[in-house]
């Protein structure tokens, strides 16, 4: 039996006296997509900033194919196969785009670096199109597809995306995420957190719900996706479709989100 | 028709010789909410750059209540009753949630001297009233644990709702707000909506706003107009310009 991909456990971490996490636990197979989802403040973000070694852990464990990983350095982590595409600031705004994915390529071995670069570009034509252009005068739907592109240059086993879609027109929203599941064939883990929870659990394998630090709720995309009580607290509005259109309320006193 | 309460002409601004915003022409009529869509990159944030003061046209006008204001550094517009909010939402990180609600507020007597020692029971009425409001405002965005906390604390999301707050807390006569729901739980975003076309309808706020989320868009807005390279390409209703083949070329690609 193979170890999973990541498994974090009982992770605590937060900035300053403020705490953050409260003992999360969330676990990655090779090759599946993971979605977490919850309100605003529950510490999506802070998670997978802690995983990457941005936030100290300030207890718990994270590990990487079975070896332990939590606290290690972010560049160290590139170069073992995790990478992460932050939600903002996420390109080099005074270099080009082709200087921007030759970055990513720093973490290969020399001999490497042609071939994953030429692999990716292929994958994104808008990183040969605009191969010249200051990625600091891309729009924002641009700017994400060309840190998703550096980060995959990198080749990671597994991807920490820190909302994708935020931000972005609906056809480009349409385009990052038709790039996700070019992404999910090609082996590669990821772990994403998203405010566009109904498109990302469809296109995940499985779901956490996280609130204020902790986990609420987990489930495969599906379940999560057609859970009323889940439609209710974290999707907004009703659930819109089909199945049983009677109980899209909550099932009274169970679970409040925020107080 | 009355004039419009916001007149843009003709406006171009270019960085580096690429123009973000290319010759732009729009309405905002008092009491309307106007939707501003289009592609990543159509100029829209720029756009409010220009009507908000945080930078100026390389040519055009901007007229607000019937007076240029093309010309006007940020503040100035402000104070005539333009505010904005950002896509990035900036917060005061060392001074407290509630602070940061408070410092928004208008017309605070007590910032002058004189008057606090002059008129003591009206001031004190008046930050009566202005913390109340604030505390609702925190109320209606989820922050009321955080009251207290430094703003710094917040999440990404969560300034973002701060900011919302502080923009209503303004009571301005134009609100400009740039993609007020993205990165905001979608639990939360009818709430936040519902605040927005009560703030026009009990307080005759005008309001044009960034957003991508069309049930926002179509559902709460009077008029849409359309930006894409920099320039209008289609302005009216929801229902009008949801059918506009150019609009779909642009912007929604293919119908789902």
């Amino acid at each position: 039996m193979s170890e999973p991909l990541l498994e974090v456990t009982g992770l605590e971490s937060g900035y300053g006296d403020v705490q953050v996490l409260r003992g999360v636990s969330l676990r990655v197979e090779r090759d599946e997509i993971v979605c977490v989802i919850g309100p605003n403040g529950a510490g999506k973000s802070t998670l997978l900033k802690t995983v990457y070694g941005l936030v100290p852990p300030q207890a718990g464990s994270v590990r990487l194919e079975g070896k332990e990983i939590a606290g290690t350095r972010p560049d160290r982590l590139t170069r073992s196969g995790l990478n992460f595409v932050p939600q903002l600031d996420n390109v080099f705004p005074s270099l080009s785009v082709a200087e921007n994915l030759k970055i990513g390529a720093l973490a290969l071995p020399r001999s490497e670096r042609r071939g994953a670069l030429t692999r990716v570009e292929e994958l994104f034509p808008i990183v040969r199109e605009r191969s010249r252009q200051r990625a600091g005068t891309l729009s924002g739907g641009q700017r994400k597809l060309v840190a998703l592109a550096r980060a995959l240059v990198t080749r990671p086993s597994l991807l920490l995306l820190d909302e994708p879609s935020a931000g972005l027109a609906p056809q480009a929203v349409a385009t990052v995420f038709e790039k996700l599941t070019e992404i999910r064939g090609l082996g590669i883990g990821i772990v994403m957190v998203e405010q566009n929870a109904r498109r990302a659990l469809a296109l995940a394998h499985r779901g956490y719900v996280l609130d204020l630090g902790r986990n609420a709720l987990e489930g495969t995309g599906e379940a999560l996706l057609h859970d009323p009580k889940v439609a209710e607290l974290y999707l907004g509005g009703s659930s819109t479709n089909a199945s049983s259109s009677t109980s899209t309320r909550t099932p009274g006193g169970t679970n409040p989100p925020t107080k | 028709m009355s004039p419009a309460l916001l007149e843009v002409r003709d406006v171009v601004r270019a960085f580096d010789g690429v123009r973000a915003v290319d010759g732009a022409s729009l309405d905002v009529h008092e009491g309307s909410i106007t939707s501003l869509i289009g592609p990543n990159g159509a100029g829209k944030s720029t756009l409010f750059d220009l009507v908000s003061g945080f930078r100026r046209a390389d040519s055009g006008t901007i007229a607000f209540g019937g007076h240029r204001i093309d010309r006007l550094p940020a503040y100035r517009i402000a104070q005539q009753g333009l505010v904005r909010t950002f896509q990035t939402a900036r917060a005061l990180t060392r001074m407290t949630v509630l602070e940061n609600v408070l410092l928004a507020a208008p017309a605070q007597p007590g910032e002058q001297l004189h008057r606090n020692v002059l008129r003591r029971a009206a001031t004190r009425r008046r930050e009566r009233e202005v913390r109340a409001r604030a505390h609702e405002l925190l109320e209606l965005v989820r922050l009321s644990r955080h009251a207290e906390e430094q703003a710094g604390t917040l999440s990404g999301g969560q300034r973002k709702l701060l900011d919302f707050a502080r923009a209503l807390m303004t009571a301005p006569r134009l609100v400009l707000l740039d993609e007020p729901m993205a990165g905001v739980s979608p639990a939360l975003r009818g709430e936040l909506l519902e605040q927005v076309v009560s703030m026009r309808d009990e307080h005759g706020v005008t309001v044009l706003l960034v957003e991508h989320d069309l049930e926002v868009v179509m559902g709460a807005s009077d008029r849409v107009v359309v930006m894409s390279d920099g320039a209008v390409i289609a302005a009216g209703t929801p229902a009008q310009v949801q059918d506009d083949a150019r609009v779909i070329d642009a912007y929604l690609g293919v119908a789902t």
